[in-house]
């Protein structure tokens, strides 16, 4: 069967010799084997099939990526047609091997030289698509040279490549000064070029919202607007783009760019006719409205807008919504024009909708009869949404004309005699509304409408009908057996027809109160007991509260005269429509929604607005921008700030510490980690100072009791993780630990970063990492190695990765360190210099520890020991220092420093000044004692320092008051 | 801009992508099914659609979805009118745009578009200076090629692409020179039961085929240029001229191509020049209707209507049709419910008429609505609005160019309503 099938595979590619289709045949299991052979043929002709053979392939999605090494022999040809060939292969899997690509680049660099500039271009423009880091490090040269090349055309395809490259790497753009570059060709004396440098730096300055690139000023005005006459079609647009985003100073100049503007509405091209459009309807704010020059751009606009309408069904769909805007603004402009709104019965659906939508608001009394017929028309189509629509679209007539308004109904009425469901249900929802508009004067229609009360399936019909059964209950006689066929299924009603028929009973009794006071008692306890709905009940304890205390208000307020509804719907909110107007032509202008609302992390997007008038005096220009920027910028402020209140949360919960005297018992519990360390400081606490409190000693006596064994162990560490990650914020629970830093950026380091902390955990000094894999290639084979540094610091094991780091995977790992290493005195004090290896290359980077992770566990000294030391060492090696901002109380401030091995030897109370006297002991055993004062009231706390090796100081103060702010 | 294009054909197959930027996965054209199969009709499928990451915005020409993925704004008509001008870079190359035909010709289907867009930013659009880069494929050059191994690939840089007319190439040398304009009228319509006109205007188009030496500069002349108040050119027409003397003045690319198009919108009386009797009628309980339609000439300026085509989509409803025509052929679909009356050359004489009965699914409810008949004509030798050619100038040349021009009137989107 099988060789059956190849064989007709075969003969169908004998019978389609001349064509493309023959490389989709080869199917078969050694496809790529015979590829290979044939891409390293020495005949020309094989070589260029078998390429042909290789894109066919690419371009229906086969993997043809292991024959990358064969396709990229073929590179280096003269034959241009190979050649491209070759650079589409490339562009497609350089990304997955780049390695591989590499290999290309001399040649792109050699083309980039060709006395031929299609080959030059032709280069730049491939090496510019080949997002491999590697590549793209060559490609600054030729691309500088590039941009200045004497052939416009290799200029032209390099101001795109500015903007591929920054697509890749926007730093490395910025540092090479390609943007100046860039900005200087918007004065080129070719319009191509000038088009498609305004092109790149549009795109480029979508990513950078506020940096100023399109710095536009009437010079560059006046160059645009040249080119503007010369360049194709496309380049058109990006400059009439980049036009609309130009403030004019006065309505001189709007006026100037207008004229220079309004040929483009002839152009044959859409595109450039909506773009040029949006420039007009922009600008023309600026102009005085009695101008005669204004009237004539009004009846400009028309009919290139109109012309659109006759374009593919696309085309029109875009150009409606972007009419729908421009009619809001601007009814004047089309309203001559109704008639090629007019529906017809082959457009796509989502055409005739926007259509009917134009209509209605182009319905005025001049036009009113035209637009009634054909919406009626509309209304007996086949399209289900199109002819609820139409049905609607009648309604909104009579509602804002009101001359009209007696037609519209009596159309209505017909559409209700067709008795076609979805029909008549639509046709009560809009009658509604007219009773709200004009009150009583076509209540007659309400019999007609009675009729149909039992067809009606859809809530929003059925609650339309309820309330007009309410409403006019004194005229319609059974009024009450209507409404009460309703309350049968009450509980299977949707909420807003039980809300409705609430509503209307108790207006029913209001009116007629004698016959009614069941049917009200009825619906009252259907409503207030049976029902689990929180609206439905509290209107009903209200109306029944009501009712019963005083009917007279009762009736006020049931039956109060209602506000009159306005004769526009769906008109879009003034501000988001200038919003919109400047975004004419954009996707912003079809989804009816400002930019920030759906592009994409719209970072920031700046809010456009109209230019104000001249005549209108105050300006709104940059100042008013940016500061409603300012405004979208806030919420991304706001999110850290959240981040903060989660965090305060956190620490709240967990860290009662933190304000007042804590109670014992809950700072045990909070120190599991620090459990085991505090050992006998924490007896001789207890027996000193705290001593006199035998409640407090108890509750430090009994917690270590309750707790479970593990719980006291040193390598409680999961319980420990468990707290850092609560709180989330990098609270130190034991030994304080600042948050992780990055010590390493990806871009020094072809791919990989480093960020990390020390910290003291269990009496074991770690270094704490996440290695990230920010390159395209899988990462192994790591080590670490640290200088010599201050206190012997050095690894006490492997770095332990056990599996390659795959692109775009972190991982964090836990270095043990021992202070046994080679020591060299490094300034700062603390600085440590660490050497990374992995299979790519070896990095360098530095990095500070605090030096409160040295502070050894047997750092408390003796009482005695601590006077004499205190005396014994000199006063010159005594350094004072400011703790500004701190407001714990002495208790909390031992308990925070206990928790990093700071001891608090004793503690006196002169004066209302709590003094603290503490000990720390280095690793390498060198002691340092402070005495610390603080006043009730004074967030400043003095610390005082001794210690023989005074160069610690300063580094030991910092570590006190890193652990005391957090 | 535009990141990728995906082709997809009627059943929904993916058969051609192409990526301008980083490889966009094929699984972004689910959304674009979804929405297909919410459709139903391929030609309703909305054509912006918004999904978590891109923006798609597709076309349907040809049975076939032109799907472009997009990732920053953009100007939707921008994308719109590339993809279109996609559409119309095959039709130039292989005579047609369909499937088979790009699938047979995918390698410079992919050479095109990557000449076409860099970065998504359109490149070379115009189909003179593509031709130049990328020689159309034709069986001799094949087997030349294949024979000498010579390339489709031009090695040159095209001559327009940078020049002031980059619409034109240089150095074009006929013996025959030869310059034909076709003025094309279409009406569009729509006429209500009673047959008054409810909508009409008139879409016009000149089409040229400029075949002229060296760098020629043409002026086109009306006798009733007022006529035309909404026009759009093709980008070589000067419009300053076209503006102070309401002349065109332009110098022409190379061949086929579109020289203006126009509109002589409501505001003017557009004179119809057939009327439509009918009377279509389904009977309330029975399982039958009745079918009458027949044609006269109303305002046909003397000429002919030829052509003459009837198309009405039937209500479900009805089963068969049971007719005779007085002239023409009448066919009716039983699966998509289309009558097709091919009437041919009206003769004023003996008009044309097309009666008998219809028969309902017994048991259908009476449908609702009345189908519309859709018009097709033509009308050799006139221009509906009047719009007349006074005369063709050339100046940059010496030699003498052979001049004409045709005028034809057809219907467009002709509705008749019953």
């Amino acid at each position: 069967m099988q060789e059956w099938a190849n064989q007709l595979c075969e003969n169908r590619q004998f019978g389609s010799k001349m064509t493309d289709s023959k490389y989709f045949t080869t199917t078969k299991k050694g496809e790529i084997f015979e590829l290979k052979a044939e891409l390293n043929s020495d005949k020309k002709e094989k070589k260029k099939e078998a390429v042909k053979k290789v894109i066919a392939s690419m371009t229906v999605g086969k993997d043809v990526s292991a024959l990358f090494p064969d396709v990229v022999n073929c590179m280096q040809t003269d034959n241009l047609e190979l050649k491209k060939l070759v650079y589409l292969y490339l562009m497609n899997y350089a990304k997955s091997q780049p390695d591989m690509a590499i290999m290309a680049v001399n040649t792109f660099v050699k083309d980039c030289e060709d006395p031929n500039p299609l080959i030059r271009a032709l280069a730049v423009r491939t090496m510019g698509c080949i997002r491999v880091d590697k590549i793209t490090e060559y490609l600054c040269e030729p691309l500088r040279k590039c941009l200045k090349d004497e052939d416009p055309y290799v200029r032209k395809t390099a101001a795109v490549c500015v903007a591929k490259l920054h697509d890749i790497n926007a730093q490395l753009v910025e540092d090479q000064g390609f943007l100046d570059t860039l900005k200087d060709l918007i004065s080129d004396s070719n319009p191509m070029v000038v088009a498609n440098a305004v092109a790149a730096l549009s795109e480029i300055a979508e990513s950078h919202p506020n940096s100023n690139l399109l710095d536009l000023n009437p010079q560059t005005i006046n160059k645009l607007l040249t080119a503007l006459n010369e360049c194709t079609e496309w380049g058109q647009i990006f400059i009439l783009d980049c036009l609309a985003n130009y403030t004019p100073r006065d309505d001189r100049e709007s006026q100037s760019i207008c004229e220079r503007v309004t040929p483009r509405l002839s152009h044959a091209n859409s595109a450039v006719v909506l773009s040029a459009v949006k420039v007009l309807m922009k600008f023309m704010e600026m102009l005085p409205k009695d101008l005669d020059y204004y009237g004539t751009l009004l009846k400009k606009l028309a009919p290139p807008l109109v012309t659109l309408l006759s374009a593919e069904p696309e085309l029109q769909y875009v150009a409606l919504r972007n009419i729908n805007l421009i009619v809001q603004r601007r009814p004047e402009i089309m309203k001559h024009e109704m008639k090629v709104f007019f529906v017809k019965y082959n457009d796509p659906i989502y055409v005739k909708l926007e259509k009917l939508d134009i209509m209605i608001r182009l319905a005025s009394q001049a036009n009113i009869a035209q637009v009634l017929a054909e919406l009626k028309e509309y209304a007996t189509e086949v399209d289900v949404d199109f002819v609820r629509k139409a049905v609607r679209a009648i309604g909104r007539c009579a509602i804002k004309v009101e001359q009209s308004a007696e037609r519209c109904v009596s159309t209505l009425l017909d559409l209700i005699q067709t008795k076609v469901n979805y029909v008549v249900q639509e046709a009560i929802v809009v009658i509604k509304d007219i009773f709200r508009k004009y009150p009583n004067k076509y209540e007659s229609v309400i019999a007609t409408l009675c009729e149909n009360l039992d067809s009606l399936d859809e809530p929003e019909a059925r609650a339309a009908m309820i309330w007009i059964v309410g409403e006019y209950a004194e005229r319609i006689d059974n009024a009450d057996e209507l409404l009460e066929s309703f309350l049968e299924g009450f509980h299977d009603e949707s909420t807003q027809v039980q809300l409705q028929l609430l509503t209307a009973i108790v207006k029913l009794f209001l009116k007629k109160p004698t016959e009614t006071q069941e049917l009200v008692q009825q619906v009252l306890s259907l409503a207030t007991q049976d029902s689990d709905n929180p609206d439905l009940r509290d209107r009903g304890y209200i109306y029944w509260r009501l009712l019963s205390t005083d009917p007279v208000a009762a009736k006020e307020v049931v039956l109060a005269e209602k506000p009159l509804i306005s004769e526009e719907t769906d008109l879009i909110e003034p501000t988001l429509l200038e919003e919109l107007i400047c975004h004419i032509g954009t996707l912003a202008s079809v989804y009816h929604k400002p930019p920030s609302a759906f592009v994409e992390g719209s970072r920031g997007v700046q809010h456009k607005r109209l230019p104000c008038s001249a005549g209108s005096g105050e300006s709104v220009d940059s100042p008013e921008t940016s500061s409603t920027a300012g405004v979208s910028d806030a919420p991304p402020a706001v999110i850290p700030s959240q981040g903060d209140l989660l965090g305060d949360l956190l620490n709240l919960d967990l860290t009662p510490t933190t304000t007042g005297p804590p109670p014992p018992a809950v700072s045990t519990g909070m120190q599991l980690g620090a459990m085991d360390l505090l050992g006998g400081g924490l007896d001789s606490l207890l027996g000193g100072d705290l001593g006199g409190n035998p409640a407090i000693g108890a509750g430090f006596g009994a917690a270590p009791a309750a707790m479970p064994a593990s719980f006291g162990a040193p390598g409680s560490g999961g319980l420990d993780d468990l707290f850092d990650l609560g709180s989330g914020v990098g609270m130190p629970m034991g030994a304080y630990s600042p948050p992780k830093s990055v010590w390493l950026q990806a871009m020094k380091a072809k791919g990989l970063e480093i960020s990390g902390t020390f910290a003291r955990r269990a009496g074991v000094i770690q270094m704490e990492m996440t290695l990230t894999n920010k390159a395209m290639s899988v990462m192994t084979d790591f080590a670490i190695q640290f200088n010599r540094n201050s206190f012997g610091l050095s690894p006490a094991g492997p770095l332990q990765v056990l599996t390659p780091l795959s692109p775009n995977q972190s991982i964090e790992v836990a270095l043990p360190l021992n202070t046994s290493g080679p020591v060299m005195k490094m300034d700062p004090l603390n600085n440590l210099q660490v050497a990374v290896k992995n299979n790519i290359d070896v990095f360098y980077f530095s990095c500070q520890y605090p030096i409160s992770m040295l502070f050894v566990e047997d750092g408390k000294m003796e009482r005695q020991i601590f006077l004499a030391t205190w005396k014994d060492i000199p006063n010159e090696n005594e350094s004072q220092f400011q703790i500004k901002d701190c407001h714990l109380s002495s208790d909390a401030v031992s308990n925070k420093l206990q928790g990093s091995n700071i001891f608090t030897i004793a503690k006196r109370t002169v004066d209302g000044q709590d003094m603290l006297y503490l000990s720390v002991k280095l690793t390498n055993g060198i002691w340092v004692l402070a005495e610390l004062r603080i006043q009730a009231g004074n967030p400043n706390y003095t610390i005082s320092l001794k210690c023989r090796a005074p160069e610690v100081s300063q580094c030991v103060f910092q570590s006190y008051e890193a652990v005391l702010k957090n | 801009m535009i990141d990728s294009l995906f082709l997809i054909n009627h059943s929904g197959d993916i058969f051609l992508e192409k990526h301008w930027k980083s490889v966009i996965s094929r699984s972004v054209c689910d959304y674009f099914f979804e929405a297909k199969e919410k459709a139903v009709d391929p030609e309703n499928v909305a054509p912006v659609l918004q999904t978590p990451h891109h923006y798609l915005i597709s076309i349907y020409r040809d049975k076939i979805f032109f799907l472009s993925a997009i990732q920053t704004e953009v100007p939707p008509l921008f994308v719109i009118e590339f993809l279109h001008r996609v559409g119309d870079t095959f039709l130039d190359y292989f005579g047609e745009c369909s499937e088979t035909v790009i699938k047979d010709n995918v390698v410079i289907v992919y050479e095109l578009l990557e000449e076409m867009l860099d970065n998504g930013f359109p490149l070379a659009t115009e189909s003179n200076v593509l031709k130049e880069m990328i020689k159309p494929p034709n069986i001799l050059r094949s087997v030349v090629n294949t024979l000498t191994g010579g390339s489709n690939v031009g090695n040159t840089l095209p001559t327009g692409q940078l020049s002031n007319v980059p619409w034109r190439r240089a150095g074009v040398k006929y013996t025959n020179n030869e310059a034909y304009f076709d003025v094309i009228e279409e009406i569009d319509a729509i006429l209500d039961k009673s047959g008054t006109t409810v909508f009409a205007e008139i879409q016009g188009v000149i089409e040229a085929c400029v075949r002229l030496t060296g760098m020629p500069d043409l002026t086109l002349s009306f006798m009733n240029p007022r006529l035309l108040d909404d026009v759009s050119f093709h980008p070589c027409v000067r419009f300053k001229r076209w503006e102070s003397e309401r002349v065109l003045s332009f110098i022409p690319p190379d061949g086929n191509f579109t020289l203006m198009s126009y509109q002589v919108s409501s505001q003017n009386l557009v004179a119809i020049p057939v009327y439509v009797k009918q009377n279509i009628s389904f009977l309330e309980a029975g399982s039958c209707g009745r079918l009458d339609i027949t044609i006269g000439p109303k305002q046909t300026m003397g000429k002919t209507v030829e052509g003459l085509m009837v198309t009405v989509h039937m209500p479900k409803a009805v089963l068969t049709v049971n007719l005779t025509a007085t002239q023409g052929t009448h066919t009716y679909d039983l699966a998509t419910k289309v009558l097709v009356w091919d009437i041919g050359k009206l003769n004023p004489q003996k008009l044309p008429n097309l009666r008998g009965s219809l028969s309902m699914q017994p048991g259908a409810p009476k449908p609702e609505e009345n189908p519309s008949l859709n018009i097709d004509l033509k009308i050799q030798q006139l221009a509906i609005s009047g719009l007349k050619v006074s005369r063709l100038d050339m100046y940059g040349e010496k030699y003498k160019p052979f001049k004409g021009v045709k005028y034809l009137t057809k219907a467009g989107k002709f509705q008749v309503r019953t």
